[in-house]
Protein backbone atom coordinates (compact mmCIF):
# COMPACT_ATOMS: atom_id res chain seq x y z
CA UNK A 1 0.00 0.00 0.00
CA UNK A 2 2.96 2.08 1.19
CA UNK A 3 4.68 1.44 -2.25
CA UNK A 4 1.63 1.97 -4.17
CA UNK A 5 1.26 5.70 -2.82
CA UNK A 6 4.72 6.60 -3.02
CA UNK A 7 4.77 5.45 -7.01
CA UNK A 8 1.56 7.38 -7.56
CA UNK A 9 2.80 10.80 -5.93
CA UNK A 10 6.70 10.27 -7.02
CA UNK A 11 6.42 8.44 -10.31
CA UNK A 12 4.93 11.50 -12.17
CA UNK A 13 7.57 13.72 -11.31
CA UNK A 14 10.45 11.92 -13.94
CA UNK A 15 9.18 8.34 -15.12
CA UNK A 16 5.69 8.71 -16.08
CA UNK A 17 5.80 12.49 -16.32
CA UNK A 18 2.75 14.11 -17.70
CA UNK A 19 4.99 16.65 -20.51
CA UNK A 20 8.05 15.03 -21.06
CA UNK A 21 6.64 11.34 -21.18
CA UNK A 22 3.02 11.41 -22.47
CA UNK A 23 3.40 14.92 -23.80
CA UNK A 24 0.25 15.83 -23.13
CA UNK A 25 -0.80 19.61 -21.56
CA UNK A 26 2.00 21.28 -23.89
CA UNK A 27 -0.74 24.04 -24.93
CA UNK A 28 -0.42 26.16 -22.04
CA UNK A 29 3.55 25.02 -21.31
CA UNK A 30 4.02 27.16 -24.36
CA UNK A 31 1.66 29.67 -23.48
CA UNK A 32 2.12 30.70 -20.00
CA UNK A 33 5.89 30.06 -19.34
CA UNK A 34 7.43 33.29 -20.79
CA UNK A 35 7.92 34.56 -17.71
CA UNK A 36 8.31 32.24 -14.04
CA UNK A 37 5.88 33.85 -12.20
CA UNK A 38 3.03 33.37 -14.33
CA UNK A 39 4.09 29.55 -14.98
CA UNK A 40 4.50 29.12 -11.25
CA UNK A 41 0.27 30.54 -10.73
CA UNK A 42 -0.01 28.06 -13.79
CA UNK A 43 1.30 25.46 -11.68
CA UNK A 44 -1.16 25.73 -8.50
CA UNK A 45 -3.93 26.70 -10.33
CA UNK A 46 -3.50 22.83 -12.77
CA UNK A 47 -2.28 20.81 -9.40
CA UNK A 48 -5.14 22.35 -7.62
CA UNK A 49 -7.78 21.20 -10.07
CA UNK A 50 -6.40 17.83 -10.93
CA UNK A 51 -5.94 17.09 -7.11
CA UNK A 52 -9.58 18.07 -6.56
CA UNK A 53 -10.94 16.74 -9.33
CA UNK A 54 -9.17 13.57 -9.31
CA UNK A 55 -10.47 13.31 -5.46
CA UNK A 56 -14.13 14.09 -6.46
CA UNK A 57 -14.40 11.84 -9.55
CA UNK A 58 -12.73 8.96 -7.43
CA UNK A 59 -15.23 9.80 -4.78
CA UNK A 60 -18.22 8.91 -7.10
CA UNK A 61 -16.86 6.04 -9.04
CA UNK A 62 -18.75 3.38 -7.65
CA UNK A 63 -22.20 5.35 -8.88
CA UNK A 64 -21.61 6.25 -12.20
CA UNK A 65 -22.77 4.63 -15.59
CA UNK A 66 -20.17 4.54 -18.01
CA UNK A 67 -22.43 6.37 -20.39
CA UNK A 68 -22.47 9.40 -19.17
CA UNK A 69 -19.22 9.34 -17.00
CA UNK A 70 -17.15 11.76 -19.78
CA UNK A 71 -19.64 14.06 -19.23
CA UNK A 72 -19.97 13.97 -15.19
CA UNK A 73 -16.06 14.25 -14.95
CA UNK A 74 -15.96 17.16 -17.76
CA UNK A 75 -18.74 18.92 -15.33
CA UNK A 76 -16.71 18.37 -12.39
CA UNK A 77 -13.44 19.53 -13.44
CA UNK A 78 -15.14 22.60 -15.59
CA UNK A 79 -16.75 23.88 -12.25
CA UNK A 80 -13.22 23.40 -9.99
CA UNK A 81 -11.59 25.35 -13.08
CA UNK A 82 -14.18 28.15 -12.53
CA UNK A 83 -13.70 28.04 -9.10
CA UNK A 84 -9.71 28.36 -9.33
CA UNK A 85 -10.37 31.41 -12.06
CA UNK A 86 -12.29 32.84 -9.60
CA UNK A 87 -10.26 32.60 -6.51
CA UNK A 88 -7.46 34.12 -8.98
CA UNK A 89 -9.49 37.00 -9.97
CA UNK A 90 -9.90 37.60 -6.42
CA UNK A 91 -6.60 37.42 -4.88
CA UNK A 92 -3.99 37.71 -7.85
CA UNK A 93 -6.30 40.02 -9.99
CA UNK A 94 -2.89 41.15 -12.15
CA UNK A 95 -1.63 37.39 -12.65
CA UNK A 96 -4.90 36.79 -13.73
CA UNK A 97 -4.95 39.21 -16.47
CA UNK A 98 -1.92 37.89 -17.73
CA UNK A 99 -2.56 34.38 -17.80
CA UNK A 100 -6.16 35.34 -19.65
CA UNK A 101 -7.97 32.27 -20.93
CA UNK A 102 -4.93 29.51 -20.19
CA UNK A 103 -6.55 29.36 -16.50
CA UNK A 104 -10.14 28.61 -18.40
CA UNK A 105 -8.32 26.59 -20.66
CA UNK A 106 -7.13 23.77 -18.01
CA UNK A 107 -10.21 22.50 -18.88
CA UNK A 108 -9.54 20.95 -21.92
CA UNK A 109 -5.89 20.56 -20.50
CA UNK A 110 -5.72 16.78 -21.56
CA UNK A 111 -3.65 15.89 -18.46
CA UNK A 112 -7.06 16.41 -16.20
CA UNK A 113 -9.47 14.62 -18.13
CA UNK A 114 -6.54 11.90 -18.65
CA UNK A 115 -6.09 11.48 -15.04
CA UNK A 116 -9.64 10.92 -14.22
CA UNK A 117 -10.14 8.19 -16.18
CA UNK A 118 -6.89 6.17 -16.28
CA UNK A 119 -6.32 6.97 -12.54
CA UNK A 120 -8.94 8.68 -10.44
CA UNK A 121 -12.05 6.46 -12.02
CA UNK A 122 -10.43 2.85 -11.01
CA UNK A 123 -8.73 3.69 -7.74
CA UNK A 124 -9.90 4.85 -4.03
CA UNK A 125 -9.79 8.77 -2.83
CA UNK A 126 -6.24 8.37 -1.27
CA UNK A 127 -4.41 7.53 -4.23
CA UNK A 128 -6.21 9.57 -6.31
CA UNK A 129 -5.55 12.70 -4.54
CA UNK A 130 -1.58 11.44 -4.30
CA UNK A 131 -1.91 10.68 -8.10
CA UNK A 132 -3.16 14.06 -9.14
CA UNK A 133 -0.95 15.98 -7.10
CA UNK A 134 2.39 13.42 -7.92
CA UNK A 135 0.90 14.59 -12.13
CA UNK A 136 0.35 18.73 -10.94
CA UNK A 137 4.48 18.38 -9.93
CA UNK A 138 5.48 16.93 -12.84
CA UNK A 139 3.46 19.36 -14.64
CA UNK A 140 4.69 22.11 -12.59
CA UNK A 141 8.51 20.65 -13.08
CA UNK A 142 8.29 21.32 -16.41
CA UNK A 143 6.79 24.85 -16.49
CA UNK A 144 9.10 25.81 -13.58
CA UNK A 145 12.45 24.81 -15.72
CA UNK A 146 10.66 26.15 -19.22
CA UNK A 147 9.54 29.41 -17.51
CA UNK A 148 13.05 29.51 -16.00
CA UNK A 149 14.74 29.18 -18.98
CA UNK A 150 12.61 31.34 -20.92
CA UNK A 151 12.37 34.50 -18.17
CA UNK A 152 16.11 34.66 -17.92
CA UNK A 153 16.91 34.23 -21.11
CA UNK A 154 14.50 36.53 -22.59
CA UNK A 155 14.52 39.27 -20.92
CA UNK A 156 17.53 38.58 -18.23
CA UNK A 157 15.12 38.40 -15.28
CA UNK A 158 14.08 36.10 -12.57
CA UNK A 159 10.32 36.69 -10.64
CA UNK A 160 10.92 40.01 -11.99
CA UNK A 161 14.44 40.51 -10.42
CA UNK A 162 17.13 41.64 -13.16
CA UNK A 163 19.79 39.01 -12.94
CA UNK A 164 21.70 39.08 -16.49
CA UNK A 165 22.07 43.54 -16.81
CA UNK A 166 20.59 44.05 -20.32
CA UNK A 167 22.59 46.00 -23.19
CA UNK A 168 19.79 48.64 -22.89
CA UNK A 169 20.47 49.30 -19.42
CA UNK A 170 24.03 49.67 -19.60
CA UNK A 171 24.80 45.63 -18.77
CA UNK A 172 26.38 43.83 -21.24
CA UNK A 173 23.67 40.85 -21.41
CA UNK A 174 21.39 41.34 -25.24
CA UNK A 175 18.28 39.39 -24.86
CA UNK A 176 16.84 36.76 -26.73
CA UNK A 177 13.93 37.96 -28.67
CA UNK A 178 12.85 34.43 -29.88
CA UNK A 179 12.96 33.80 -25.64
CA UNK A 180 9.57 35.53 -25.46
CA UNK A 181 8.13 33.95 -27.98
CA UNK A 182 5.70 30.25 -28.12
CA UNK A 183 8.18 28.25 -30.50
CA UNK A 184 11.01 28.81 -28.11
CA UNK A 185 9.23 26.45 -25.54
CA UNK A 186 9.04 23.98 -28.00
CA UNK A 187 12.61 23.98 -28.33
CA UNK A 188 13.00 23.83 -24.65
CA UNK A 189 10.85 20.80 -23.90
CA UNK A 190 12.29 19.72 -26.98
CA UNK A 191 15.86 19.06 -25.75
CA UNK A 192 14.53 18.18 -22.18
CA UNK A 193 12.89 15.35 -23.67
CA UNK A 194 15.88 14.54 -25.51
CA UNK A 195 18.16 14.84 -22.66
CA UNK A 196 15.91 12.59 -20.24
CA UNK A 197 15.49 9.45 -22.63
CA UNK A 198 19.15 9.48 -23.16
CA UNK A 199 19.30 9.67 -19.58
CA UNK A 200 16.56 7.18 -18.86
CA UNK A 201 16.37 5.08 -22.62
CA UNK A 202 13.95 2.65 -21.43
CA UNK A 203 11.48 6.27 -22.16
CA UNK A 204 12.26 5.78 -25.43
CA UNK A 205 9.25 4.59 -27.99
CA UNK A 206 9.59 1.77 -29.98
CA UNK A 207 9.11 2.67 -33.19
CA UNK A 208 5.50 1.60 -34.63
CA UNK A 209 6.54 0.73 -38.48
CA UNK A 210 9.43 0.93 -40.18
CA UNK A 211 10.26 2.79 -43.39
CA UNK A 212 11.23 0.14 -46.04
CA UNK A 213 13.83 1.09 -47.85
CA UNK A 214 12.53 1.72 -51.53
CA UNK A 215 13.65 -0.82 -54.12
CA UNK A 216 16.55 0.47 -56.86
CA UNK A 217 14.35 0.00 -59.37
CA UNK A 218 11.35 1.65 -58.61
CA UNK A 219 13.14 4.99 -57.80
CA UNK A 220 11.24 7.99 -59.89
CA UNK B 1 -40.06 6.98 9.99
CA UNK B 2 -39.02 9.37 7.33
CA UNK B 3 -35.09 8.94 8.62
CA UNK B 4 -35.41 5.52 8.33
CA UNK B 5 -37.20 5.50 5.35
CA UNK B 6 -34.34 7.50 3.86
CA UNK B 7 -31.85 5.38 4.93
CA UNK B 8 -33.34 1.87 3.33
CA UNK B 9 -33.51 4.14 0.15
CA UNK B 10 -30.31 5.29 0.17
CA UNK B 11 -28.92 1.80 0.79
CA UNK B 12 -31.13 0.49 -2.22
CA UNK B 13 -30.22 3.29 -4.66
CA UNK B 14 -26.30 2.29 -3.60
CA UNK B 15 -27.22 -1.21 -4.78
CA UNK B 16 -29.15 0.10 -7.97
CA UNK B 17 -26.71 -0.93 -10.68
CA UNK B 18 -24.78 2.13 -12.20
CA UNK B 19 -26.59 1.86 -16.03
CA UNK B 20 -29.89 1.99 -14.64
CA UNK B 21 -32.04 5.19 -16.13
CA UNK B 22 -32.93 6.21 -12.67
CA UNK B 23 -29.97 6.22 -11.08
CA UNK B 24 -28.11 7.56 -14.08
CA UNK B 25 -30.54 10.80 -14.45
CA UNK B 26 -30.50 11.09 -9.99
CA UNK B 27 -26.29 10.67 -10.03
CA UNK B 28 -25.75 13.43 -13.34
CA UNK B 29 -28.92 15.59 -11.38
CA UNK B 30 -26.71 15.83 -8.33
CA UNK B 31 -23.32 16.31 -9.17
CA UNK B 32 -24.67 19.20 -11.45
CA UNK B 33 -26.31 20.49 -8.21
CA UNK B 34 -23.28 20.12 -6.19
CA UNK B 35 -20.83 22.44 -9.31
CA UNK B 36 -23.48 24.57 -9.65
CA UNK B 37 -23.77 25.27 -5.63
CA UNK B 38 -19.85 24.79 -6.04
CA UNK B 39 -19.75 27.62 -8.72
CA UNK B 40 -22.08 29.94 -7.42
CA UNK B 41 -21.30 30.01 -3.97
CA UNK B 42 -17.65 31.41 -4.66
CA UNK B 43 -18.39 34.07 -7.65
CA UNK B 44 -21.09 35.30 -5.28
CA UNK B 45 -18.65 35.06 -2.05
CA UNK B 46 -15.78 36.38 -4.30
CA UNK B 47 -17.53 39.27 -6.08
CA UNK B 48 -16.64 42.18 -3.36
CA UNK B 49 -12.85 41.28 -4.02
CA UNK B 50 -12.96 41.30 -7.34
CA UNK B 51 -15.02 44.55 -7.92
CA UNK B 52 -11.96 46.02 -5.33
CA UNK B 53 -9.71 44.80 -7.89
CA UNK B 54 -11.47 46.43 -11.24
CA UNK B 55 -11.96 49.39 -9.17
CA UNK B 56 -9.00 49.79 -8.56
CA UNK B 57 -7.41 49.47 -12.07
CA UNK B 58 -9.63 52.05 -13.24
CA UNK B 59 -8.71 53.88 -10.63
CA UNK B 60 -4.55 53.26 -11.83
CA UNK B 61 -5.75 53.97 -15.65
CA UNK B 62 -7.15 57.44 -14.70
CA UNK B 63 -4.05 58.09 -12.68
CA UNK B 64 -2.23 57.29 -15.91
CA UNK B 65 -3.83 59.72 -17.82
CA UNK B 66 -3.78 62.11 -15.44
CA UNK B 67 -0.02 61.87 -14.14
CA UNK B 68 0.84 62.42 -18.37
CA UNK B 69 -0.23 66.17 -17.58
CA UNK B 70 2.24 68.43 -17.33
CA UNK B 71 2.41 69.54 -13.73
CA UNK B 72 0.43 67.43 -12.40
CA UNK B 73 2.88 65.34 -10.77
CA UNK B 74 3.97 68.34 -8.43
CA UNK B 75 -0.07 69.33 -7.73
CA UNK B 76 -0.33 65.65 -6.13
CA UNK B 77 2.65 66.43 -4.20
CA UNK B 78 1.39 69.45 -2.86
CA UNK B 79 -2.09 68.17 -2.52
CA UNK B 80 -1.45 64.78 -1.00
CA UNK B 81 -4.30 62.68 -2.12
CA UNK B 82 -4.05 60.41 -4.99
CA UNK B 83 -7.86 59.88 -5.39
CA UNK B 84 -9.20 60.83 -9.04
CA UNK B 85 -12.95 60.53 -9.83
CA UNK B 86 -13.20 60.06 -13.68
CA UNK B 87 -17.62 61.12 -15.02
CA UNK B 88 -18.78 61.13 -17.96
CA UNK B 89 -20.29 64.97 -18.37
CA UNK B 90 -23.61 65.96 -20.77
CA UNK B 91 -22.20 68.86 -22.44
CA UNK B 92 -25.68 70.31 -23.19
CA UNK B 93 -26.64 70.23 -19.51
CA UNK B 94 -23.65 69.91 -17.50
CA UNK B 95 -24.73 67.36 -15.85
CA UNK B 96 -23.02 64.07 -14.84
CA UNK B 97 -24.46 60.87 -16.55
CA UNK B 98 -24.45 57.96 -14.17
CA UNK B 99 -25.48 55.63 -16.59
CA UNK B 100 -22.64 55.71 -18.55
CA UNK B 101 -19.09 53.94 -17.40
CA UNK B 102 -16.11 56.50 -17.82
CA UNK B 103 -13.79 53.23 -18.16
CA UNK B 104 -15.65 52.18 -20.86
CA UNK B 105 -17.05 55.10 -23.13
CA UNK B 106 -14.80 56.61 -25.90
CA UNK B 107 -15.16 60.31 -26.77
CA UNK B 108 -13.43 59.67 -29.72
CA UNK B 109 -15.16 56.56 -31.17
CA UNK B 110 -18.42 58.78 -29.93
CA UNK B 111 -18.19 61.84 -31.63
CA UNK B 112 -18.17 60.11 -34.86
CA UNK B 113 -21.24 57.94 -34.31
CA UNK B 114 -24.63 59.72 -35.47
CA UNK B 115 -26.15 58.15 -32.23
CA UNK B 116 -23.63 59.72 -29.94
CA UNK B 117 -23.14 62.85 -31.22
CA UNK B 118 -24.16 66.23 -32.40
CA UNK B 119 -23.53 68.58 -35.55
CA UNK B 120 -22.00 72.03 -34.90
CA UNK B 121 -23.78 74.45 -36.54
CA UNK B 122 -20.79 76.55 -38.84
CA UNK B 123 -21.12 80.08 -37.13
CA UNK B 124 -20.67 78.30 -33.61
CA UNK B 125 -17.78 75.64 -35.21
CA UNK B 126 -14.36 77.68 -34.40
CA UNK B 127 -12.43 74.74 -33.72
CA UNK B 128 -13.77 73.66 -37.37
CA UNK B 129 -14.70 70.22 -35.60
CA UNK B 130 -17.90 69.64 -37.44
CA UNK B 131 -19.33 67.06 -34.84
CA UNK B 132 -18.89 66.69 -31.74
CA UNK B 133 -19.66 63.60 -28.97
CA UNK B 134 -22.91 64.35 -26.65
CA UNK B 135 -20.76 63.20 -23.69
CA UNK B 136 -17.26 63.90 -22.80
CA UNK B 137 -15.08 62.58 -19.78
CA UNK B 138 -13.79 64.74 -16.95
CA UNK B 139 -11.39 63.59 -14.47
CA UNK B 140 -11.30 65.37 -10.37
CA UNK B 141 -8.68 65.22 -8.60
CA UNK B 142 -10.27 65.74 -5.09
CA UNK B 143 -9.09 66.11 -1.75
CA UNK B 144 -11.36 66.79 1.57
CA UNK B 145 -14.29 66.34 -0.78
CA UNK B 146 -13.29 69.48 -2.67
CA UNK B 147 -11.97 69.52 -6.42
CA UNK B 148 -8.49 70.53 -6.47
CA UNK B 149 -7.81 69.89 -10.08
CA UNK B 150 -10.52 69.69 -13.10
CA UNK B 151 -9.44 67.80 -16.19
CA UNK B 152 -11.45 68.38 -19.47
CA UNK B 153 -10.16 66.45 -22.61
CA UNK B 154 -10.57 69.32 -25.83
CA UNK B 155 -9.73 68.66 -29.73
CA UNK B 156 -9.88 71.01 -32.32
CA UNK B 157 -8.36 72.04 -36.05
CA UNK B 158 -4.69 73.78 -35.83
CA UNK B 159 -2.98 74.50 -39.14
CA UNK B 160 -1.99 70.75 -40.37
CA UNK B 161 -4.11 68.48 -38.37
CA UNK B 162 -6.35 67.93 -35.49
CA UNK B 163 -4.91 68.86 -31.87
CA UNK B 164 -6.05 66.57 -29.21
CA UNK B 165 -5.67 67.24 -25.46
CA UNK B 166 -6.36 67.76 -22.11
CA UNK B 167 -6.57 70.83 -20.10
CA UNK B 168 -6.33 71.49 -16.69
CA UNK B 169 -8.10 74.10 -14.48
CA UNK B 170 -8.26 74.76 -10.34
CA UNK B 171 -11.08 73.52 -8.73
CA UNK B 172 -12.46 77.48 -8.81
CA UNK B 173 -12.70 76.39 -12.55
CA UNK B 174 -11.30 79.40 -13.53
CA UNK B 175 -7.31 78.98 -13.36
CA UNK B 176 -5.79 77.13 -15.70
CA UNK B 177 -3.25 74.52 -14.47
CA UNK B 178 -1.60 73.13 -17.49
CA UNK B 179 -2.61 72.85 -21.33
CA UNK B 180 -1.22 69.81 -23.07
CA UNK B 181 -1.55 68.21 -26.15
CA UNK B 182 -0.78 64.42 -26.44
CA UNK B 183 -1.79 64.29 -29.90
CA UNK B 184 -1.14 66.45 -33.06
CA UNK B 185 0.69 66.55 -36.28
CA UNK B 186 1.83 70.05 -36.55
CA UNK B 187 5.31 71.37 -38.89
CA UNK B 188 7.82 70.42 -36.55
CA UNK B 189 10.13 73.06 -34.87
CA UNK B 190 7.22 75.47 -35.02
CA UNK B 191 3.41 74.45 -35.00
CA UNK B 192 4.38 71.39 -32.80
CA UNK B 193 6.16 73.35 -30.10
CA UNK B 194 2.16 73.08 -28.36
CA UNK B 195 3.59 70.12 -26.87
CA UNK B 196 6.86 71.54 -26.05
CA UNK B 197 7.34 71.87 -21.70
CA UNK B 198 8.29 75.44 -22.38
CA UNK B 199 5.53 76.43 -23.93
CA UNK B 200 2.89 73.92 -21.90
CA UNK B 201 4.02 76.05 -18.25
CA UNK B 202 3.31 79.25 -20.26
CA UNK B 203 -0.19 78.81 -19.24
CA UNK B 204 -0.08 78.11 -15.45
CA UNK B 205 -1.97 80.33 -13.78
CA UNK B 206 -3.87 81.88 -16.89
CA UNK B 207 -7.64 82.99 -16.04
CA UNK B 208 -10.40 81.76 -18.22
CA UNK B 209 -12.98 84.40 -17.52
CA UNK B 210 -12.76 87.99 -17.22
CA UNK B 211 -14.43 89.78 -13.80
CA UNK B 212 -17.70 90.41 -16.75
CA UNK B 213 -17.75 86.49 -17.37
CA UNK B 214 -15.99 86.95 -20.86
CA UNK B 215 -14.76 84.31 -22.49
CA UNK B 216 -10.90 85.72 -23.04
CA UNK B 217 -8.11 82.69 -22.69
CA UNK B 218 -6.23 82.44 -26.23
CA UNK B 219 -2.53 83.04 -27.31
CA UNK B 220 -1.83 86.37 -28.13
CA UNK B 221 -0.24 87.19 -31.64
CA UNK B 222 3.15 87.83 -30.70
CA UNK B 223 4.75 88.71 -27.28
CA UNK B 224 2.15 89.41 -24.35
CA UNK B 225 2.20 92.88 -23.24
CA UNK B 226 2.24 92.95 -19.44
CA UNK B 227 0.54 96.16 -19.37
CA UNK B 228 -2.46 95.22 -21.05
CA UNK B 229 -5.28 94.54 -20.04
CA UNK B 230 -6.22 91.08 -21.68
CA UNK B 231 -2.32 89.76 -20.29
CA UNK B 232 -3.89 87.51 -17.12
CA UNK B 233 -6.01 85.67 -20.32
CA UNK B 234 -2.85 85.27 -22.56
CA UNK B 235 0.17 83.50 -23.05
CA UNK B 236 2.76 84.09 -26.09
CA UNK B 237 2.23 83.22 -29.38
CA UNK B 238 4.69 80.81 -31.33
CA UNK B 239 6.70 83.10 -34.05
CA UNK B 240 5.95 81.16 -37.56
CA UNK B 241 2.79 79.01 -36.09
CA UNK B 242 0.42 81.76 -36.29
CA UNK B 243 -2.51 79.16 -37.40
CA UNK B 244 -2.11 76.84 -34.61
CA UNK B 245 -1.63 79.08 -32.24
CA UNK B 246 -5.29 80.59 -33.50
CA UNK B 247 -6.45 76.79 -33.49
CA UNK B 248 -5.24 76.74 -30.00
CA UNK B 249 -7.55 79.72 -28.89
CA UNK B 250 -10.47 78.53 -31.37
CA UNK B 251 -10.38 74.92 -29.93
CA UNK B 252 -10.25 76.62 -26.16
CA UNK B 253 -12.92 78.93 -26.77
CA UNK B 254 -15.20 76.38 -28.55
CA UNK B 255 -14.77 73.61 -25.46
CA UNK B 256 -14.81 76.50 -22.90
CA UNK B 257 -17.67 77.84 -24.29
CA UNK B 258 -21.79 76.90 -24.55
CA UNK B 259 -21.45 74.26 -27.08
CA UNK B 260 -18.67 73.28 -24.99
CA UNK B 261 -18.36 72.39 -21.48
CA UNK B 262 -19.71 75.71 -20.45
CA UNK B 263 -22.63 74.60 -19.16
CA UNK B 264 -20.46 72.05 -16.78
CA UNK B 265 -18.10 74.64 -15.59
CA UNK B 266 -20.68 77.38 -14.88
CA UNK B 267 -22.46 74.67 -12.39
CA UNK B 268 -19.36 73.71 -10.89
CA UNK B 269 -18.57 77.06 -10.59
CA UNK B 270 -21.92 78.64 -8.89
CA UNK B 271 -21.74 75.59 -6.59
CA UNK B 272 -18.52 76.85 -5.33
CA UNK B 273 -20.71 80.31 -4.77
Amino acid sequence: MAHDARKALIDPLVNNNPITLQILGICSALAVTTTLATSLVMCLALTAVLTLSNAAISLIRHHLSRSIRIIVQITIIASLVIVVDQVLKAYAYGMSKQLSVFVGLIVTNCIVLGRAEAFASKNNVGLSILDGLGNGLGYSLVLIFVGTIRELFGSGTLLGVQILPLVTDGGWYKPIALMLLPPSAFFIIGFLIWGLRTWKTEQVEKPEYQIQPTPVGERR
Amino acid sequence: MSNNGLANWLERFQEMPNDRPTKTLFVAFAVSIVCAVMVSGTAVFLKPLQQANKERERQQQILDIVARLPGVEELFETVEVHHVEAHVVELATGNYVRSIDPAEYDQRKASIDPQLSVAVTPEHDIANIQRHAKYATVYLVKSEGQIKLLILPVHGSGYASTLYGFLALEGDANTVVALSFFEHAETPGMGAKIDEPEWRDRWQGKKVWDEDNQLRIGVARGQVDPSMPSAPYEVDGISGATRTAQGVTNLLRFWLGDYGFGPYLEKIRSRRG
